[in-house]
């Protein structure tokens, strides 16, 4: 068997199906610490498909993700899927990162962990719906990217065949390795965790996770790198890196005009059927 | 990375598929041509691919003054890292100000690969562009028409207003029917202005070997009766009514991210920020509670008529017409009521 060499980048994000009053503070904007957090599902999507070319081809799973230390807890979840590696970027200097700082920081994260065959990540994440940071990475990392992938046809003899979703269809695309590939979330089913590694990776925690008088033994240690750690430029990371400024938040005040309350009722719902097909709403 | 030229154009990123123009292209021209005015530059859209040249006349009619033609076979079918390599070097020798691209697969498939590039803002799925003068909060410095990118954020009733003020182009995704597509100009004109890119070699080793494109099976836009479903249907089985009662209108049938993330329908049906933007004759929202991302996407229906057995759900502020109470007794109701309907002629 070959041996490729896959790096997956994952994010734990807020569970925006889950946003209640009490998760939206006085001036708009969100306050996720009061969210339930999960793994970015697309991401998890990612992992599998970088499990199966592991499964499939041979090869190693390594992934990244940056956020707080608590982001931790998406890395444990894919050492029991069954990645190899996992580390954290972790760092208070990257906080406020848009699309581009945060490509930028995972590229040098990238970058750092050595060279690679594919770079798998989760088309988007829920709580920004952008899928800007996967084809900002490729740019930066200099290969190019593949996104929508739903199959991996083959990989063979340096070249990946991949099938990608178009809006109203699909294409099979032949490219050449290294690529970096966006994943949807038809593309697999993720597998489930595995107990026996479940057992093994239980109590790993990246340093910033332990709590004072805590020891953490060697074999529990989670990689964690700081913005030094990956030699980023600050200047390109967090809030000095980022070129989009959010310039205001407004509420939207909703108008309500001239709203008919209709009983509901057969003769209220008769009554309204009849005026809009007096109206020609209704034809 | 290109300066910031205050007198640079506004650019459209053209998408075209064997020749034909996707929607989104000609109703950003429409947009593009707005901001221009205001601006006093002129519109240029951007058009890559091999043998194409002849759609530059549609582009002036929806209003481009000038079209960018990037003629090359490698360019037939797009792949996003030589479209990107073109579009960042086309960039760099013209300077636009802003660039507009459809939020569609391949325009957010691009852009980003391209504001990696360029090393500017990007801001995706916006709901409306706006040029302003803008005071920075701090060194109160005004700054003069910057482009105002306007999106619904994450999670709430928020809307957030975008810029880019320092590294340009300023540039935006849009979905497909967020601007209304202008009447075609057919006797306005433009200026084709070719250019030659070598794109590296090295780009070029992403092949497309197999394709299959499909009609689009939901054409949620052109309806004229939108029978829209979401979380408070409750289940796939249930969601059936919601069919139904599109039938007995002769509506087409949406829904909400809700009713999607829960599984009940397609993601072709949704609507909204991230699905598709509709201006109805009659919207019917059936168990959605109207949240600021579903809202965008269909609050300039003529007529709204929501149902929901919250009465405080936000839905219920744009509707016309109001029903508070349970929809699996309202919607049976509607269906028998909509079935026996005396069409006066």
């Amino acid at each position: 068997m070959s041996s490729y060499r896959s790096i997956v980048l994952v994010k734990q994000v807020p569970d925006t199906s889950n946003i209640t009053g009490s998760a939206m503070k006085e001036d708009g904007t969100v306050n996720r610490a009061a969210l339930p957090t999960i793994f970015n599902p697309e991401d998890l999507s990612a992992l599998e498909a970088a499990l199966e070319v592991k499964d499939r081809f041979g090869g190693t799973v390594t992934v990244v993700s940056m956020g707080p230390p608590k982001a931790a807890d998406v890395l444990r979840d894919c050492l029991y899927r069954g990645a190899d590696r996992a580390i954290l970027v972790t760092d208070r200097r990257a906080g406020g990162s848009d699309t581009l700082a945060t490509s930028y920081i995972l590229s040098q994260a990238v970058k750092t962990v050595g060279e690679f065959d594919f770079v798998f990540c989760g088309r988007q994440a829920i709580d920004g719906d952008t899928a800007q940071t996967g084809p900002q990475c490729a740019e930066k990392l200099g290969v190019p990217q593949v996104a929508y992938l739903t199959e991996i046809i083959d990989v063979k003899d340096g070249f990946a065949t991949i099938r990608r979703a178009l809006g109203n269809g699909w294409e099979v695309v032949r490219a050449k390795l290294p690529i970096l590939a966006t994943v949807v979330e038809e593309a697999n089913e993720p597998r489930p965790q595995a107990a026996i590694r479940v057992m093994r990776n239980k109590h790993k925690r990246v340093p910033l996770e332990v709590k004072e008088g805590e020891t953490l033994r060697d074999e529990d240690r989670l990689e964690q790198w700081s913005l030094d750690d990956i030699g980023a430029d600050l200047s390109r990371c967090g809030l000095a890196g980022s070129p989009t400024k959010v310039f205001n938040v407004q509420s939207i005040v909703l108008k309500k005009e001239g709203s008919v309350n209709v009983a509901p009722t057969e003769e209220g719902v008769r009554g309204l059927i009849s005026e809009l097909v007096k109206d020609r709403a209704l034809g | 990375m290109s300066r910031n030229n205050p007198q640079g154009e506004v650019w459209v990123f053209v998408e075209q598929e064997d020749g034909a123009l996707a929607d989104v292209t000609l109703e950003l021209c429409g947009k593009a041509r707005e901001l221009a005015d205001k601006l006093g530059v002129k519109v240029g859209a951007v058009l890559l691919g091999y043998n194409v040249a002849s759609l530059a006349n549609t582009l002036y009619a929806y209003g481009a003054d000038k079209v960018y033609v990037v003629n090359d076979k490698n360019l037939a079918r797009f792949t996003s890292a030589p479209y990107a390599y073109v579009i960042n070097e086309m960039i760099n020798k013209y300077e636009p100000q802003i660039v507009l691209y459809g939020a569609s697969p391949i325009g957010r498939d691009v852009a980003p690969r391209i504001a990696s590039m360029t090393r500017s803002g990007l801001t995706a799925d916006c709901t409306d562009l706006q040029i302003s003068d803008v005071v920075d909060p701090k060194t109160k410095e005004t700054r003069k028409n910057l482009l105002l990118q306007i999106r619904p954020a994450f999670g709430g009733n928020i809307v957030a207003t975008i810029i880019n003020p320092e590294q340009w182009p300023q540039m935006a995704t849009v979905r497909e029917g967020v601007f209304p597509k202008k009447d075609a100009d057919e006797k306005r004109v433009g200026e084709v202005v070719s250019e030659k890119v070598e794109i590296p070699a090295e780009l070029l080793v992403v092949e497309v070997i197999e394709r299959f494109v499909e009609e689009k099976k939901v054409d949620l836009k052109g309806a004229r009766i939108v029978v829209a479903g979401g979380g408070g249907v409750g289940s796939k089985e249930n969601f059936k009514m919601i069919f139904d009662l599109a039938n007995a209108l002769g509506g087409a049938v949406g829904a909400s991210r809700a009713a999607v993330d829960g599984g009940y329908v397609d993601r072709d049906y949704q609507v909204g920020q991230t699905g598709t933007t509709v201006r109805p004759a009659l919207y019917i929202a059936i168990g959605i509670s109207g949240a600021v991302q579903h809202r965008v996407g269909m609050q300039e229906s003529a007529k709204i008529i929501a149902i929901n057995n919250d009465p405080t759900a936000p839905i219920f502020s744009i509707a016309h017409y109001s029903i508070v109470g349970d929809l699996n007794e309202i919607v049976p109701m509607l269906i028998k009521a909509a079935k026996e309907r005396v069409v006066e002629e």
